[in-house]
């Protein structure tokens, strides 16, 4: 399938001959209404799950091995399993608060397909009694916001949503809740704390997953909105064709954003573990090569927060574990490119400057290391480093990240890669995220820092001249005092 | 005129009505508060926090946390240009340059006639048409010089009044849950069962009343 102008699509969206579970509507203009959703499969899964009874859609969800699509890939039937039997209510809490530097699906699928998120909604309430769903949006989203209220206003008045519903004893709220513009608000317990009205700050763990203890103190399901919109096709066409698509450790299909210098950016939908990161950025049917006959310099390959590829990686599928291995994480499936023409510094320290903007305070070494680590940074770049500056990164990073940290082998350098994922002393991912770009830059780009920055003369030696007649050994200033 | 109106106290109640514990309106009443005056006056403050029965204190204490909410006035338009990476790679920062010149404030500054206020801002999430910019948060993909100039001029002219709203107003709709179709939400302290269809299935350890 072609397509000649991407303006029929959702902005950037390229679909291709590939199996489309998510994005199965991008094609119609009018995919967002209620209408075009009922005639193309619309809500026909959420009526195969409320004929099954409740634990048999769970066990379908289990047995499908759905990993959560928001950046840790945890399975979401197993997540759900996590509920303590026995205490009510239960709560569903749908992150769209999506603001990982270089991902935008989550904001696509809101747009362009609102209703296979709400029936996804549906459906994991049903399979785990969960008795109200809070859909969380990111606030500087409005398009997304409309076309959701739009959409639950559609299925309210249809019967989809609300009590009875399609006239079982099935009854469902769900409540659009606007964000107001926090990235550490991705996380899922300062998601429950910004629900409740509070600073959006992660919480202590454990407890490690809000399905023991969540919004309210209640048990909590959190799960991303490409994780919920994967439903519906699981439950229409069963577990069995979901893991017949990719591979048996990462089964479906993922949508990746791949942006930066490469010739045709875009979001697509891949198959899961089959498709490399070659394909990704220099093969036709993705991203098409870099742009003006370049060479491929380094890339992101799972957002802001992924430690950095270099070319020797391009042969990585796109698979959790092995991206690990070799260094780094697929997190939330963004895909960002920098050909040869890249000022690395300057690369590094707008991602940098982002994590240090969006530290919420809570944790020592984030606030004050992010802080501290964006200055350093942006002086070196500003030409006004020295070789120390460099050694201080690393030391303030090492407040954050002790100990080794992840980063890809480079034949060229005569580096062996080590494997994600990092030590860290602060709650969230926030803080190690600040780190993570200036440190994979300055290892894998040596060169590019000791160009920029300025060699500090060592500690001044003055001759001391005792008039002896003898030779005088310079003397350390300050030695032996 | 800072208060929220009877318009906006009857959608604020509305608002309250849906969540389990009053203070999650808290953001959701915030951006009414801003939608009415174009930013979060102290008044509005005030009167949010007598809506969900907190202190004022605890609303700016959440409302200051968050980037969106703006304690001061506010051109109409709220310019964001976006400086993180993909839009770096893109020429973000000379966008930001020609925006300054062009509009002659600088970044975080409103112009004199209090139409348009400048902002530096983070990912945005339409990393593939770098480089973006917000516009009361509505999108504008592959800004070049040329369409940055243009869009000024539509701004000035009035041209884009259909499409942005002014500050503060996030969507143009806002979702309505019939009465005669929602379940309601109760106190988590006043639940003390699984919902219907639960206890209907034979789960065990499910607890009945």
């Amino acid at each position: 399938m072609t397509i000649e102008s991407p303006y029929h699509w959702a902005p950037g969206y390229y679909p291709g001959d590939r199996p489309e579970i998510v994005t199965s509507r991008f094609k119609y203009d009018d995919g967002h209404t209620l209408e075009r959703f009922l005639a193309t499969g619309g809500y026909e899964g959420l009526k195969a799950a409320l004929a099954k009874p409740p634990a048999d859609v769970h066990a379908e969800v289990r047995s499908s091995t759905l990993l959560g699509r928001g950046g840790a890939g945890f399975p979401a039937g197993v997540k759900w399993g996590f509920t303590p039997e026995g205490v009510w209510p239960r709560y569903l809490v749908v992150n769209g608060d999506e603001s990982e530097p270089g991902t935008y699906k989550d904001r696509l699928l809101m747009e362009c397909d609102p209703h296979q998120l709400i029936e996804g909604c549906l459906i994991a309430s049903y399979a785990t009694g969960l008795s109200q769903c809070f859909l969380y949006v990111r606030g500087e989203m409005p398009l997304a916001h409309e076309r959701i209220a739009t959409a639950l206003d559609e299925a309210y008045a249809a019967g989809y949503v609300g009590r009875n519903i399609l006239g079982t004893d099935f009854g469902l709220d769900i409540v659009l809740h606007t964000g107001a513009g926090a990235y550490v608000v991705g996380e899922e317990t300062a998601l429950i704390e910004s629900l409740e009205g509070e600073r959006g700050m992660p919480r202590l763990k454990p407890p490690y997953f809000p399905a023991s203890i969540g919004l309210y103190g209640q048990p909590t399901i959190v799960n991303n909105v490409e994780t919920l919109s994967n439903l519906p096709f699981i439950a229409r066409e069963g577990s069995a064709a979901y893991t017949a698509i990719g591979t048996e450790s990462s089964p479906g299909t993922r949508m990746i954003a791949v942006s930066g210098h490469v010739r045709r950016p875009g979001v697509y939908e891949i198959v899961n573990g089959s498709t490399t990161f070659r394909d990704l950025i220099l093969g036709d049917d993705f991203a098409q090569g870099i742009r003006d006959g370049n060479d491929l310099k380094a890339f992101v390959p799972g957002g802001g927060s992924a430690p950095w590829f270099l070319p020797d990686q391009l042969d990585i599928p796109f698979e959790g574990p092995q991206a690990g291995a070799a260094g780094s994480m697929l997190g939330s499936g963004a895909v960002m490119v920098m050909d040869s023409t890249t000022d690395i510094p300057a690369a590094a320290l707008s991602l940098v400057r982002f994590y240090a903007h969006e530290s919420c305070g809570k944790c020592v070494p984030c606030r004050e290391g992010g802080t501290w680590l964006y200055r350093l940074v942006e002086r070196i770049v500003a030409g006004h480093g020295t070789d120390a500056d460099l050694q201080t990164i690393l030391d303030v990073g090492q407040s954050i990240c002790p100990g080794d940290m992840p980063h890809a082998s480079s034949e060229r350098l005569g580096l062996d890669a080590v494997p994600f994922p990092y030590k860290m002393t602060t709650i969230c991912f926030v803080g190690p995220s600040a780190f993570v770009p200036i440190h994979s830059a300055m290892t894998l780009f040596p060169e590019e820092f000791a160009a920029r920055v300025t060699t500090r003369e060592p500690r001044r030696t003055i001759p001391v001249a005792i008039d002896t007649g003898s030779a005088s050994e310079p003397v350390t200033a300050g030695a032996g005092q | 005129m800072s208060r929220l109106n009877d318009h906006n106290v009857i959608v604020a109640k509305e608002i309250v009505a849906r969540y389990p514990k009053k203070k999650s309106a808290l953001i959701p009443l915030v951006h009414l508060g801003q939608q009415q005056n174009g930013y979060v006056t102290e008044e509005a403050m005030r009167h949010v926090a007598e809506l969900i029965d907190v202190t004022p204190a605890e609303v700016y204490g959440t409302a200051s946390f968050y980037e969106m909410f703006r304690f001061e006035p506010t051109g109409r338009y709220l310019v964001n240009i976006c400086g993180t990476l993909s839009c770096a790679l893109m020429g973000a920062d000379s966008l930001m340059h020609h925006a300054e010149e062009t509009l002659g404030v600088k970044a975080g500054s409103t112009t004199s006639d209090g139409l348009i206020t400048l902002q530096h801002a983070e990912c945005q999430a339409a990393c593939t048409e770098a480089p973006t910019l917000q516009v009361n948060y509505r999108h504008r993909f592959r800004v070049t010089p040329e369409s940055f100039d243009q869009l000024v001029d539509d701004l000035r002219a009035g041209r884009l009044d259909d499409e942005i709203p002014p500050h503060g107003t996030l969507g143009r709709n806002r979702q309505q849950i019939p009465a005669d179709r929602a379940v309601g939400a109760e106190h988590p302290d006043d639940v003390t069962s699984g919902p219907a269809w639960i206890q209907v299935a034979p789960a065990e350890g499910a607890t009945t009343r």
